[in-house]
This record gives C-alpha cells, structure tokens and sequence, in this order.
C-alpha cells in the first residue's frame, strides 16, 4: 500500500538486464539443467494427455460450432 | 455514497449436437434446463419487476429489441435450490448467479454453474435420442461472427449520477480485459489470416454508452432494471466481459470493480483526467495485442498501455481504501491486482496461471511449436473452444488445472456445495430455501419476490425488494418454525 498514487506510466518495474543475467548463471547449474528436462517431460506428458482428450477432426468439429446471437 | 456491491454474473453457454449440426438450439437449451431441473415441480419465473427496456438514462425504450416471449413458448425457466437462475435466453442455456456480497462467494457460484451445466448435459444425454450428446462450452464466441454474452451486475447507489458512472468507469472496462479475458482466435474476412486476440467479447462492442445488448453493442449498457427499490438502487448491468474459466479472474474482474465502483460513488477517481480520446478504438486496440505494449490516447494526449491505465485505478483504490474501513477480499483483491499487473508488464505468459488469456495463449504456443502448426490450424482453433469445455474430463482449462499450471482460488467442495445450497448473506437465502422447502405451493418466483399459491383466493406475493435482507441471519429461524408454506405466510404476517 505504498505505491503512490498516478504514476503508473512513469514508473520503471523491472530490470530486465540483471535477471537475464541471473538466467544465465542459472542455466550453467547442473541442478538447474536437471530440473529443466524434468519440466520440459511434465510438460509433454501434459501435452499428450491433451491430445488424447481433443475432439476427433478438428476442422470438421470446430467448422461445426456455429452459435445464434445472444444476450 | 459508497454502498455494499450486492453482486452477480449471467452466463450464456454456448451449445453444440456432434454430428448434428442441424439440431435445433432452442429446444436443445431446453433440453438441459429440463433435465437438471426435472426433479420436482418447476416455478414459473415472475416476470413483474422486469423492465428490460427502461433506461438508465431517464426513458423508456419505444421499440423493443428483446421480447421476452421465451416463457409464453412454454421454454424451460427454473430458480434453483442455490438461489440462481437456469433458463433458456435466446438459443442458449443461461445461467444467473444468485446475488453475493463477496468476489469470492461469487466465483464459487460462478463455477456452480459450469457444474450445473455439465451435469444438465450428462442428464440430458440419457435423456436424448440415438446418442446424441450437447456439448457445452463456457465462452462467448463461435469465432464466426457471433456472440453471446457474460453479464456481471453489481448494486449501485442511484443518487449516483449515471454520467459519472460513464465518465469514469469507461477506461477501466476499457482495460480491465488484459487480467479478465479469455483470449481467442479471430479470423480476418480479407485474407484468412488468424490472430490470437486476448479478449473475445471486445471485437464486437460498436460504442460508448447505449441501452441494446445484441447489435451496436455498448461498453456501458444502460440497461435500468434495478430488481431492487429503484429509488435507492440501480443494477448496473455490465455487458462487456468475457467468461471466466480461471477462478482468480473471476475474483479479480468482479472484486476490482466493485472497488472501483465503490470509488465512483464517493467520487473518489479523477474521471475528467482519465478520459480516453476512443475508447471504443482503444478497447480493440488493446485485445489486439498480446504483447500488451499497445498505447492508447487519452482526451488530455498522453499515451499509456492498458496496464498503465489499470495501475492508475489501482492507485487511486489503495489511497481510497486506505483511511477506510477494509473487508479481506478488499485486501486480497488490491494484492492480486498489483501482483497481476506487475507478471503482465514483465512478461504477460507469466500471469498464465491467473489469466485466461495468457493460459490458453501459452497452450496454443507449446501445441504450435511442438506439432510444427501455423496459427491457420484447425487443432489450435479447437483448443480455443475445448479451453471453455465444461466437462471436467475434457474441458482444456480443467485439464491445466489437474495438472497444476493454474491457480486455483475455491475448494472442489465449495463449489459442489454452492450448486445446492444458497448464499447465506444475500436474499437469495431465502429464495433458495423457499424453492427447497415450498416448492409445490410456489406458483412463480423471480428476483424480487415470490409467489404463493397456498389455496387461499388470492396468491400470496412475497417482497424481497431489499437484496441484503433475506439473509440466513433475517429468515433462517423464521423457516425453521414454519414446515409448510402456509405457515411461513401466517408468520410472516403475524
């Protein structure tokens, strides 16, 4: 709650260099790498699992959505 | 003056036959308010109060641009045990939120209703012909033109003046989308080509201010139908938003504009300062872009992106709240803000877990890149629609979140809870537990009153013009001492 008030534009919320630089020091670290591949498989793993579970012909399905208005 | 934000949200689902893509949507949106519902006596809904032509403004519409001739063509239209609203609007299954005093509470019963309507097409499946199953998706656009609506609405003082609730509301809709929408796919007419876009409602609002919802669609609908003594209320009837899947989203759409809201009616934003040169160019500009760096033009000249407009509002609202008096969702909706807003302008797929946009965005992006697709691709299109999917199993949004890649903010059990039961804090106790209890003596119910037919000659009508009376606190005992409807309305009486 300490922010002022109306100087959102002005106001500079982040740097960019110094964490690109943490990154990088980052990546070099075996553990680092090692969690990396581990989030990397996660994310196929979750990949797949949505393949499995999308609507058989796509275009066919999607061409098929067809809404009346609303509201 | 500022005034407790009774709040809600209507949602039309949209609806699809696999393999039949003739099937009648009418009678397939009835179909599903029919088969949750067909339990029990059905209520007719009291259709008294309702003015949908009234305007904000001071007048009445001539024409009239929505008929409501749903129930005389006998279409489904229930109160649930919750509280809300189940019917069929047009050619979709809507579902109207019972009336909350909290963000949270209200994404609880938000969510009910992505529940109530899975469970309403898993009913109706057994119900159906050959096999057929509806699909039901909670979105707001069918990526052809057509949309159909999210309306969130909130209790507001009327000694308000509505022009300032236009003035100074405007540039917050205007760029409240880049934490609120749900993104999708737009297909440009000329050349095919498709861009993802980080709101789906925003393409299709035509002006500023205006009473229609269907054509020429405004950012503020003046819709004057308070449900409530219109002497002291009015509804603002928000019409532009799209629906929520995340339930952060949810929290943070409703609960910053309440505050915001609440700012307006102790005219506590510098609205002259605030305005925008375009807002309806702006409010397109800024979907357009998920980079979110786009700026837009205020009447004073000064350029700011859309997340420069909302750290404005969130300024002004921690000043407000400050000296104030704050609830805790008060305090948790300035933290998610600012927390939100701060993920967007570093780099807006970080918000992914909180915001829809970003959620499915990132998803097309890790589908686009590991299958080596085009954004043209049909696969893409369909995970912009099976995102909104309302089947736990297979909606995308339920599956990110199995998988932990999206915050959750309601326990499983609360919202299993809030499909049956009503809130405790608003008049939607009382409507929700005369439904449960008195069902067969209701002869019709709506958001204001309730009917009795309980054989006298006359019906007995039920105000409930107050929306924070009602409550468990006012009427819980009164229910408990009366088993049948006959004695309610006696002890109600005496």
């Amino acid at each position: 709650m300490a922010r002022d008030s109306g100087g959102g534009a002005e106001q500079k919320r982040r740097t960019p260099g110094k964490q690109d630089a943490e990154q990088e020091e980052a990546q070099a670290s075996p553990d680092i790498q090692e969690k990396g591949e581990e989030l990397k498989e996660e994310l196929d793993a979750l990949l797949d699992e949505i393949d499995d579970v999308l609507e058989e012909n796509a275009e066919e399905f999607v061409k098929q959505y067809v809404q009346k208005g609303g509201e | 003056m500022a005034i407790t934000k009774v709040m809600g949200i209507e949602t039309e689902y949209g609806i699809t036959v696999p393999g039949a893509p003739d099937s009648n949507p009418v009678l397939a949106s009835s179909l599903l308010v029919n088969a949750f519902s067909g339990r029990g006596r059905k209520v007719r809904w009291d259709y008294e109060e309702e003015s949908p032509l009234r305007d904000a403004r001071g007048f009445e519409a001539a024409r009239e641009p929505e008929t409501p001739a749903e129930d005389d063509l006998g279409l489904a239209n229930v109160i649930l045990t919750n509280g809300a609203r189940y019917y069929v609007d047009h050619a979709h299954p809507e579902y109207s939120s019972p009336e909350c005093l909290d963000p949270r509470t209200l994404v609880a019963y938000d969510k009910a209703g992505e529940r109530i309507l899975a469970e309403s097409a898993r009913r109706a499946a057994e119900l159906a012909p050959g096999g057929r199953r509806i699909q039901v998706y909670k979105n707001n656009t069918d990526g052809k033109g057509t949309s159909y609506g999210t309306h969130e609405n909130f209790l507001v003082d009327r000694a308000t003046p509505f022009a300032r609730i236009v003035r100074d509301l405007t540039p917050f809709l205007v760029s409240r989308q880049v934490f609120a929408g749900a993104g999708s796919l737009v297909r440009d007419h000329h050349d095919g080509s498709v861009a993802f876009q980080i709101a789906q409602r925003s393409q299709f609002f035509e002006v500023e201010v205006g009473l229609e919802t269907t054509l020429k669609r405004p950012i503020i609908n003046t819709r004057d139908e308070p449900h409530a003594d219109p002497e002291r209320y009015r509804r603002l009837h928000v019409i532009i938003g799209d629906a929520n899947m995340n339930e952060v989203a949810i929290f943070l759409k409703t609960g910053a504009l309440a505050i915001v809201l609440n700012m307006i009616e102790d005219g506590a934003i510098p609205g002259d300062e605030w305005q925008l040169a375009n807002p309806v160019q702006a409010l397109r500009a800024v979907a357009k872009d998920p980079t979110l760096r786009t700026t837009v033009e205020r009447k004073d000249g000064r350029r700011l992106t859309a997340c420069e407009l909302q750290w404005h509002y969130l300024d002004a609202a921690k000043t407000y709240l400050k000296d104030r008096e704050t609830s805790h969702w008060q305090v948790e909706v300035l933290e998610r803000w600012e927390a939100v807003l701060a993920l967007l302008e570093e780099d807006p797929l970080k918000a992914a877990r909180t915001v829809d946009w970003a959620s499915k965005y990132q998803l097309m992006q890790q589908i686009a890149d590991r299958d080596g697709l085009e954004w043209e691709d049909a696969k893409l299109a369909l995970v912009d629609l099976q995102y909104h999917d309302v089947q736990l199993d297979k909606g995308l949004y339920y599956r990110l979140a199995a998988a932990g890649r999206v915050e959750r903010l309601v326990a499983e059990q609360e919202i299993t809870t809030a499909v049956t039961e009503p809130p405790a804090d608003t008049r939607a106790f009382f409507r929700g537990r005369c439904l449960a209890r008195y069902a067969p003596q209701i002869a019709a119910a709506g958001w204001d009153a309730i009917i009795f037919d309980i054989g006298r000659e006359t019906l007995q009508r039920v105000p409930m013009l107050e929306p924070t009376r009602g409550t468990a606190a006012h009427t819980a005992a009164v229910l408990d001492a009366s088993p049948t409807a006959e004695d309610l309305i006696r002890n109600l009486q005496s």
